[in-house]
Order: C-alpha cells, then sequence, then structure tokens
C-alpha cells in the first residue's frame, strides 16, 4: 500500500512542476544566468593569464627629467593602467568612477624628491594621490607601486644602479591536488544553492494551495499515513531541488570547465542541502496562513539564509563576529561543503561535517513541520 | 452501512457538531441539508475521517472509522465541495493519482479509470489537462476521482456547486446509477429540488444538531397545513433570519 501511493506522490509533484513553465525556468535557466554572470566578474574560469590592472591617471606638472622616469616607469608597469593627463580631467575620470587612483606630480617634484633623498635637506615635495573612495583596496597598491617607481626614476638621476628588491617572491595559488581556482565554481554553488530553496519555497507553498483547493482533503481521506504524505514530499522536493543543483553545476562543467574533486562528497552534500530545502519547504506549508503570506515571508527567509550562507559574497569577507553568527545557518554549510569539493580540491573527508550538519537541520525542519502541520480538515 | 452515533465536534468556544446522529443504508440516498454554518461540512469531514470527533463515533460496515491508515476508509468516497483537482494535470494524471492512493496500480487502476470515466461521460477526454475543462466537466471529474477504488459509501459535499442544467442533470444520473449498484450515499446540498429528487431520506442540521430525520414525505407532515415544499419545510424548521 505504502509505496504506491508514495511513488504516485512523487511521481505527481514531478509532473506538476514540469507542467510549470515559470518554475522550470526559475529552477533551471535563472541560477545559470546569474552563476554566469557573477562567476564572469569575480574571475572567471582562473586561467586568464593577464592580471587585472589598476586604472589611474597620472598628471605631470614638473615635466623633469626624473618625473618623466617616474611616468615612464608606471606605463610600464604591469599591474597599471596608466592614463596621462591634466588635473582637472584627472578629478572627472575618478569622480565619474573611469579611472580608481589619480596621481598628480607637482612641479620641483623631480628635484625636490631628489634632494630629500640623497641630501637629506630641504622640505619633502608633496606628491598628490586622490582616489574614488569605493576602491580604497586599490590606492594602498598604486601607493607601493608609485613610491617604487620613484626611488627607482631617482636612483637612476643619480647615476646610481637602480634599487631591487633583495629576494624573489614567488606566489602561487594553493588549493589541493592543485585543482585550479574557478570562480564559477563558487558562483554557481551560490546560486545552485538559492534556487534549490526558490523551488522548495514554491512546492511547500503549493501544499498550502492544495490545501485550499481541498486536494489536502481527498489525500487525507484516503487511507494512507500522515509520515508517508510527508515523506512523499520530502522525496519529491529533494529530487527536484538536487536537479536544479545538477543542471546548474553540468552547465558549469561543460562551459566553464568547474571540476568536482570528490563526486562522493559533492552528491552527499547536494543531496543534503537538497533535503534541508525539503524540511525548509515543509516548514512554509506548516506555518503558513495562505498561500500569498507564506510567499513574502518565506522570500525573504531564503534571501536572508543566502546572504547570510555566502552565497553572494564569500563569508570570509564578514566581520569576524558574523562570520561565527553564520554558523547558524545552514547555507553556509552547504556553500563551504560545495566549494570544499569542487575548486578547493578536497576529497569526502571535507563534505562530512557540512553533509551531517545538512542533515540534521532537515531533520529539524521536518520534526517541526509534523508536529506544527495542521492535519485536521473541518 | 454508515450509522453516524452521537458526534461532537469542537472549535474552541465554537460547538460545530453537537450530538449528532443518522444512518446511511445501502442502495440509499441520504440527504444532509442545513443553512450555512450549521456543521454540515464538518460532519461529513468526520466521516471521511479527515477530523476526530471528540466524542461519539462513525461506523461503517459496524466497524469506527479513525486513524490514518484504517483499511475501513477504502469504503468510503469523498467528493469534496471544492474542486478537488490539479488543473494542470490531464484527467488521466489525476485518477493515476487518487488511485494510487488506495493502492490501485496496473490493470486494476486502469479497468477503474475506465469505469469511473465511463460513468461521468468523460472517457473521450482523459488525455486533457483539467485547466481545459468546463465547469460541469470538473465537476463531473471530482465524481469520477472520488468513486475510482469503487467505495461502498459515497459522501458528496455540495457536488452540483456551479454547474449548467446539463451537467447538474448528468450528475443525478450518476447518482441514481449509483444506487442502483448498492451504494449508501450521503448528499450534502443547499438545493431544496436536488433533495426532492434524489433522497431516500433527509437530515436536517442547525446550529450543530439534527433538527428532522425523516422521509421527504414525513418532513412534509411537519410543515404548516398547505406547505408543500421541501423548501418551506427547511423554512420552518431553521427559520428566516440570515445565516451569514
Amino acid at each position: 500500500m505504502g509505496l504506491t501511493a508514495f511513488l504516485a506522490m512523487v511521481r505527481k509533484d514531478l509532473l506538476l512542476f514540469m507542467s510549470d513553465r515559470r518554475a522550470v525556468i526559475v529552477a533551471f535557466a535563472v541560477p545559470i544566468f546569474i552563476g554566469s554572470f557573477i562567476g564572469s566578474i569575480t574571475g572567471g574560469m582562473g586561467n586568464n593569464s593577464e592580471r587585472p590592472r589598476v586604472k589611474i591617471a597620472v598628471v605631470d606638472e614638473d615635466g623633469s627629467a626624473v618625473s618623466k622616469s617616474i611616468v615612464t616607469g608606471l606605463q610600464s608597469d604591469e599591474n597599471l593602467n596608466v592614463t596621462l593627463t591634466n588635473a582637472g580631467d584627472a578629478k572627472d575620470l575618478v569622480q565619474t568612477g573611469t579611472l580608481a587612483v589619480g596621481v598628480v606630480l607637482p612641479k620641483a617634484f623631480g628635484e625636490g624628491s631628489r634632494r630629500a633623498l640623497l641630501q637629506q635637506s630641504g622640505p619633502k615635495p608633496e606628491l598628490g594621490v586622490f582616489y574614488d573612495p569605493s576602491r580604497t583596496i586599490e590606492v594602498g597598491m598604486v601607493q607601493g607601486l608609485v613610491t617604487q617607481h620613484v626611488m627607482q626614476a631617482i636612483a637612476q638621476s643619480a647615476g646610481v644602479p637602480r634599487p631591487s628588491l633583495p629576494f624573489t617572491l614567488n606566489a602561487a595559488p594553493e588549493t589541493s591536488n592543485r585543482v585550479p581556482y574557478n570562480a564559477y565554481a563558487h558562483s554557481f554553488a551560490g546560486m545552485g544553492i538559492q534556487f534549490l530553496l526558490f523551488s522548495a519555497l514554491n512546492l511547500g507553498i503549493e501544499m498550502l494551495v492544495e490545501r485550499e483547493k481541498g486536494l489536502w482533503a481527498r489525500l487525507r481521506s484516503a487511507p494512507v499515513s500522515r509520515f508517508l504524505i510527508v515523506g512523499g514530499k520530502v522525496a519529491s522536493i529533494t529530487i527536484i531541488s538536487l536537479m536544479t543543483l545538477l543542471v546548474s553545476f553540468g552547465f558549469a562543467m561543460f562551459m566553464f570547465k568547474v571540476r568536482i574533486s570528490s563526486v562522493v562528497g559533492f552528491f552527499a552534500v547536494g543531496t543534503a542541502c537538497s533535503m534541508m530545502a525539503a524540511g525548509f519547504g515543509l516548514l512554509i506549508a506548516a506555518l503558513g496562513n495562505s498561500p500569498k503570506t507564506a510567499r513574502g515571508v518565506s522570500t525573504l527567509a531564503a534571501l536572508v539564509m543566502v546572504m547570510l550562507g555566502g552565497a553572494w559574497v564569500p563569508t570570509f569577507v564578514f566581520p569576524k563576529w558574523m562570520q561565527q553568527v553564520t554558523l547558524a545557518i545552514p547555507v553556509r554549510w552547504a556553500v563551504d561543503g560545495l566549494d570544499a569539493t569542487t575548486w578547493r580540491g578536497l576529497g569526502m573527508s571535507s563534505a562530512l561535517i557540512p553533509t551531517v550538519i545538512l542533515l540534521a537541520f532537515a531533520a529539524v525542519f521536518t520534526a517541526i513541520s509534523l508536529v506544527r502541520f495542521r492535519w485536521e480538515e473541518a | 452501512m454508515l450509522e453516524v452515533r452521537n458526534v461532537r465536534k469542537t472549535f474552541g468556544p465554537l460547538v460545530a457538531v453537537d450530538d449528532v446522529s443518522f444512518t446511511v443504508e445501502v442502495g440509499k440516498l441520504t440527504g444532509l441539508l442545513g443553512p450555512n454554518g450549521a456543521g454540515k461540512t464538518t460532519t461529513v469531514s468526520m466521516i471521511a475521517g479527515l477530523a476526530q470527533p471528540e466524542r461519539g463515533s462513525v461506523l461503517v460496515g459496524g466497524r469506527a472509522v479513525g486513524g490514518d491508515t484504517n483499511p475501513i476508509k477504502k469504503k468510503i468516497g469523498l467528493v469534496p465541495q471544492d474542486l478537488a483537482l490539479y488543473d494542470e494535470l490531464s484527467a488521466r494524471d489525476n485518477l493515476r493519482f487518487f488511485g494510487a492512493l488506495y493502492d490501485l496500480s496496473g490493470a486494476a487502476l486502469d479497468t477503474a479509470m475506465s469505469s469511473a470515466l465511463a460513468l461521468v461521460g468523460l472517457a473521450d477526454r482523459v488525455r486533457d489537462k483539467v485547466k481545459t475543462f468546463s465547469g460541469g466537466m470538473k465537476r463531473r471529474l471530482n465524481l469520477a476521482a472520488g468513486l475510482l477504488h469503487d467505495p461502498d459509501i459515497l459522501l458528496l459535499d455540495e457536488p452540483t456547486v456551479g454547474v449548467d442544467p446539463q451537467s447538474r442533470n448528468a450528475i443525478f444520473e450518476n447518482l441514481e446509477e449509483l444506487k442502483r449498484r448498492g451504494k449508501a450515499l450521503l448528499y450534502t446540498t443547499h438545493y431544496m429540488e436536488e433533495a426532492e429528487r434524489l433522497a431516500d431520506r433527509i437530515v436536517v442540521i442547525d446550529r450543530g444538531r439534527v433538527i428532522a430525520n425523516d422521509t421527504l414525505s414525513g418532513l412534509r407532515g411537519l410543515a404548516p397545513a398547505g406547505a408543500a415544499s421541501l423548501e418551506s419545510v427547511f423554512l420552518t424548521l431553521t427559520g428566516r433570519s440570515l445565516r451569514d
């Protein structure tokens, strides 16, 4: 008795999902579109040999041999994209956000800086730097590079060897098994989780619609247990949620060469995350009064979860206290688990704790739903 | 076949059903009439196992109805007041789902679907999505879904709301055929002429209590001299004040 009804419930939910064009687009196409966009602007496939350059304006009001040497040095620096202009235009370009930083070499800068460095006498000339306040991270880098090129220009003018670093620096990305970093892995994990939550949310709301339409009465009048009904819902929501994630990642693997380092670990995290989403969907059905009110509240709850869980922005940019708080958000564990088994190149062991915690969230959500669900119809 | 014994149900301070008793016999249709909020739907819900009576019992063939998985529920078919169908699915997929809830599958399910669809005259629309059906067709499919597992007792909660005269007449003919097949039918309605045409016995319920339980001719005897219609009897019993 149980299995026939169980399979029928799952089949029915899958048919209903597939017949809803809007739900299918939201579940499959939208996360691919947004994941592709976010991945492309946050580093892409990581195989771009051309390093991103900071766009700066340089104003040479001095025109001396030293200042010209500084400008030449800045222009040849592989970290910078230099626009040589006047002070007025430089300010305009920074104010409009076209360029990140402006550097002004004032009159007599070459002579003044040369005297200050070599003879330790006279006032130090002032180097003007102004910047776009939204790009403060780049200012520090530009200041370091300008200092380097000023020192080199002065040394060259004094006929002494150009100073250079007394060591060689070897910076290399570090991932397990030397898996190359791929920003699409994180962006598709984040968007996959976000939209599998939306799918689960919609299916939870569909349960409220079923109640409004009297379908729940028909279901409850049949000799099937409430555990079977809930089990059928958990199964169908889990399958649909997992499909959302797999389609997204399948696309990312095909188009953007995203690699899965532990297939078992990836499936464990993905399935546990989908079960957590199913519990979330049931919770909406259990606590919601009507489809209309439930949709607003649950959409907000899902967005807060994905925001705090690091699906949009990695959690390492959060303040330390917030990083601790977000450990209570299931999405955080899902994102960490998927990151670990994709671009971090880690194995099954890295997926274990996220999987167990996501299953615990699924169990708690489902248990609350069972207790709070309005089973009687009258 | 169906025996409702002294059932009571409250919702907070509201007594929805109080000490209600009646029976429905094999091959007979019992009409359950009452104004809005009288307790008809709550009574049907308790019979169908959707709500538990706080007192009293519901018996089918002498066995109590109760518990989610009680096999006795297979003897009861529910036709809810709402069109309890999935609009985005075909008639066949709807019936396939509802049949599976009663453990029907394979050839048995196909036979049950064919029989139910033939009875309600929708055999040629089995592949069409329900959203393409007219209101009357949906009502008939709603009836077919309740009949699929061949229950002995059919609970019909206002099954003709919003349908045209042709579909209503078709549903009446279906119900008369079911009576001939020996089904016990409980029929709630606001339409007095439907009860007059179909019911072998009429139970009038008001404010949660049974205020009359008799045949149509027996009820007519309760009305003032000269009142011949069931509606006038009903208004005599329940009063003329509005029940919003």
